[in-house]
């Protein structure tokens, strides 16, 4: 029985899916955070949320370490006086390592130091991909930050008006189908720009995320300004035996993804030629062909037979820049800018590219405005002029429908200025 | 030397990013690196990953709770130095993943894993989230500790999966359905793409703190917050300098409440729920989809949202019942058309569901082609 009466919370401690509150209540009983209050106040203050159906917690509040803009958040009860140990209750961002493989070694070390320094509770991981420290008190940042850069050789995060914490998928650790080295990619821009990491210097918030391949497990292609994206060039490579075993039934469809009901014997034309979106497969009963130069890398026939089919050899990324969620002018996904880079370290080239684009949107962007925003309202084509590249019929979906265009004065022949005299000998008013 | 708070610059480290990865791989995620082959679900939540070089490495992927207390990261621990020689991952959707280099190690960390219960009888690490199934949900902060949210994400998370549960243990469904939430507007948690997405709204336009918000706020800024211009400068009657909103020009989006914090608008009758589906985020057969509102609003119902879970379920089952094979939410639904979407569902269809915001038209229908 913890401190506060949590009627409506306790409920959540029932049914089989894993309960928060049963939980925080188990840190509250057994833990040695410092904040000894804090899971406690926690329950209390989120119970009187569920009475009154809206949030306790203050806008707010600047604080943070010396020398960073970012990587702490304010956060302040709205009833201190009811739950002295969530008053203040500031959040620490901790970057993650790149696709989130610990040691319970590294793990337990951040636990004691988040025992020693704050509530006890975390969130593995917040949205953005940070291991989040919930709750601490301003007095408690700076030593926290100290031990956490002497004994663990581990910084903060992003948060505010610079470059968010960057995020990948687990990529060649684990995954047959990464077209390029999506940790190592993640790990050396983190590293490189450190110093926009920490200190706003930024219109708004921008964000790196890094999927190995067109499955998108990192979800950039709605979630980040700069989405990479893992493909190839080359072709799919086919083992016509596996490909047998897939039709003769000797090896389960998708990797077993649908074997909780039955579907029925697999069927290579109608689960995979006929689902090919550009039609460019064939099977003749004894071998399948793919005409590569039409495929656009969907990732179904790979998904479906991953022990016959494997991704090119010639592989990189594509890049697509501008995702953001709703806020303000609408939700948008990322436009595909670079159809294919080399992926290769040092990664110079991305590296200039991504300046390129900083340069303009710290020059031209209104306070709060995120990139894809800016480049709507500046146009595509600046866009393109910006980052140095060609128009590509691959940028767009289909050609524009209407015929407003935006002609240069240098591209029309004999420039604009005219004589409205001249006009007139031949025409009168 | 430990930290001197009367020289707090002293032996200052900055800028040192997070540790490298490879610092946290086990021999065969190391040994592999870039040679893996392919891999197969043996069952819901048990993968099996094969190498080029011969190795096999065996995954079984656990639900976990975003919000989680260090002593319940000690326990994932405990198992991972039990079973797993001391490795472990989480994954983006909040699930935790166990590995194992040999398929004998596999049933024991199954057994030690589905032994764990919470005090009340919860389980502390449900098998499941693979394949065609619903993964763990994404979520956002809620009331546990943010100041915009409209709903809260814990509980809401926890009462949908609760209710959906038996779709993560196992691979019944046509294709991945992916369930997200985001306690407001500004989406921290990019709810956009998802194939079921909960999302916190509001209904009532913001209160004015007209006493302080001169002393709290920038004007300007949050004059210039507002995506429809409904924000203007107004004189209280005592003179006090402050803002007016047009009530009936506010989209309830809290952008001015993000750059204001004397305009706040959650209310207890006002914020709610709306419920968004058919987004994708793979390129797999069909393009990335946006989720689109097909239930403009629920209440707040705490502790357990029965009719946002009821909701959700619905949709799943009858999704479950009518789609192809590996077709998505969205694709099956663009497929039988959103008419027969509402008419398969029973969801009902109002004026709020119809786009007048920016691109408005785009999703309007320009065709005679339309089912009976």
């Amino acid at each position: 029985m913890g401190k506060h009466n949590t009627p409506m919370l306790d409920e959540l401690e029932n049914g089989p899916w894993p309960s928060f509150v049963s939980d925080i209540k188990q840190q509250g009983e057994k833990g040695k955070q410092f904040l000894k209050e804090a899971p406690d106040d926690l329950l209390g203050v989120m119970e009187l949320s569920y009475k009154d159906k809206v949030t306790h917690w203050k806008h707010g509040g600047i604080v943070g370490v010396f020398g960073y803009g970012g990587g702490i958040i304010g956060r302040y009860c709205d009833q201190p006086q009811m739950f002295p140990g969530v008053a203040h209750f500031h959040t620490v961002r901790v970057n993650q390592p790149a696709s989130k493989f610990y040691t319970t070694k590294f793990l337990r070390e951040l636990c004691a130091m988040w025992e020693r320094h704050g509530s006890g509770l975390t969130n593995m991981h917040g949205s953005t991909g940070d291991i989040v420290f919930l709750g601490t008190t301003t007095d408690h940042l700076e030593p926290l930050f100290y031990d956490m850069t002497h004994e663990l050789n581990q910084d903060l995060g992003g948060s505010g008006s610079n470059l968010r914490t960057p995020a990948c998928c687990l990529g060649r650790a684990r995954c047959q189908y990464a077209c390029y080295d999506t940790q190592e990619v993640c790990y050396q821009m983190t590293m490189e720009y450190q110093d926009e990491l920490h200190r706003p210097a930024f219109p708004y918030k921008f964000k790196f995320k890094f999927d190995g391949c067109p499955n998108g497990c990192v979800a950039s292609i709605a979630r980040s300004d700069m989405s990479v994206i893992g493909t190839w060039r080359d072709d799919i490579r086919i083992d016509q035996k596996a490909v047998k075993a897939y039709v003769g039934g000797e090896i389960p469809p998708n990797a077993g993804a649908h074997a909780g009901r039955d579907w029925g014997k697999f069927d290579i034309i109608k689960e995979v030629v006929d689902l090919c979106p550009t039609q460019c497969m064939r099977w003749d009963g004894n071998k399948l062909e793919i005409n590569n130069r039409e495929c656009t890398r969907c990732m179904h026939c790979l998904n479906v037979m991953p022990q016959a089919l494997r991704i090119g050899q010639d592989t990189g990324a594509s890049i697509l820049f501008g995702a953001k969620a709703p806020i303000l002018e609408g939700a948008q996904m990322s436009t595909l800018t670079v159809p294919f880079m080399k992926m290769e370290a040092p990664f110079e080239e991305l590296k200039e590219l991504i300046e390129k684009v900083w340069d303009w949107w710290m020059e031209e962007g209104k306070n709060r405005e995120r990139l894809g925003e800016l480049i709507q309202r500046k146009s595509w084509q600046e866009f393109l002029r910006i980052v140095e590249l060609d128009p590509d019929p691959r940028m767009v979906d289909e050609p524009r429908s209407n015929p407003y265009i935006f002609w240069k004065e240098e591209e029309v022949e004999g420039g604009w200025i005219r004589d409205i005299e001249e006009f007139r000998k031949k025409h009168q008013r | 030397m430990p930290y001197d708070p009367s020289d707090p610059l002293k032996d200052r480290l900055t800028d040192l990013g997070p540790r490298y990865y490879k610092e946290f791989f086990s021999p065969v995620i190391e040994r592999n690196y870039g040679k893996w082959l392919y891999h197969e679900i043996l069952q819901a939540g048990v993968l099996k990953h094969v190498s080029e070089t011969g190795d096999e490495i065996y995954t079984v992927r656990v639900g976990g709770c975003r919000l989680m207390s260090v002593e319940h990261i000690k326990e994932i621990c405990d198992i991972a130095d039990k079973h797993c020689d001391g490795y472990l991952r989480f994954t983006t959707r909040n699930n935790v993943e166990f590995m194992v280099d040999s398929k004998d190690k596999l049933q024991p960390l199954i057994d030690d894993l589905k032994s764990r219960k919470f005090s009340k009888g919860s389980n502390k690490f449900p098998i499941g989230g693979t394949g065609a199934g619903v993964t763990n949900i994404v979520h956002t902060q809620g009331w546990a500790h943010c100041h915009t949210p409209a709903i809260d994400a814990s509980g809401v998370v926890k009462a949908v999966m609760d209710g959906i549960y038996e779709y993560f243990g196992s691979m019944t469904l046509p294709a991945p359905v992916r369930v997200s939430l985001a306690c407001c507007l500004n989406m921290c948690g990019a709810v956009h793409c998802s194939d079921i997405a909960i999302l916190g709204i509001h209904r009532k336009p913001p209160m004015i703190d007209h006493e302080w918000i001169d002393k709290l706020c920038e004007l300007p800024l949050a004059i210039a917050a507002c995506p429809t211009g409904a924000i203007k400068p107004a004189k209280t009657a005592s003179g006090l300098k402050s803002l007016e909103v047009n009530a009936e020009r506010c989209m309830f989006c809290g952008n001015c409440y993000t750059m204001c914090a004397a305009m706040p608008l959650a209310d207890d009758v006002g914020s709610g729920i709306a419920i968004l589906v058919g987004g994708k985020l793979s390129n797999r057969m069909t393009k990335p989809k946006f989720s689109k509102v097909v239930i403009p609003f629920i209440p707040n119902e705490p502790p357990r949202w029965p009719t946002t879970v009821k909701a959700v379920k619905n949709i799943v089952e009858v999704y479950a019942k009518d789609a192809k094979k590996y077709e998505r939410l969205g694709d099956w639904a663009q497929r039988i058309g959103w008419e027969r979407f509402f008419e398969k569902t029973q969801i009902p269809f109002s004026h709020h569901l119809i786009d007048d915001y920016r691109f408005a038209y785009t999703t309007w229908r320009q065709s005679t082609q339309f089912k009976f």
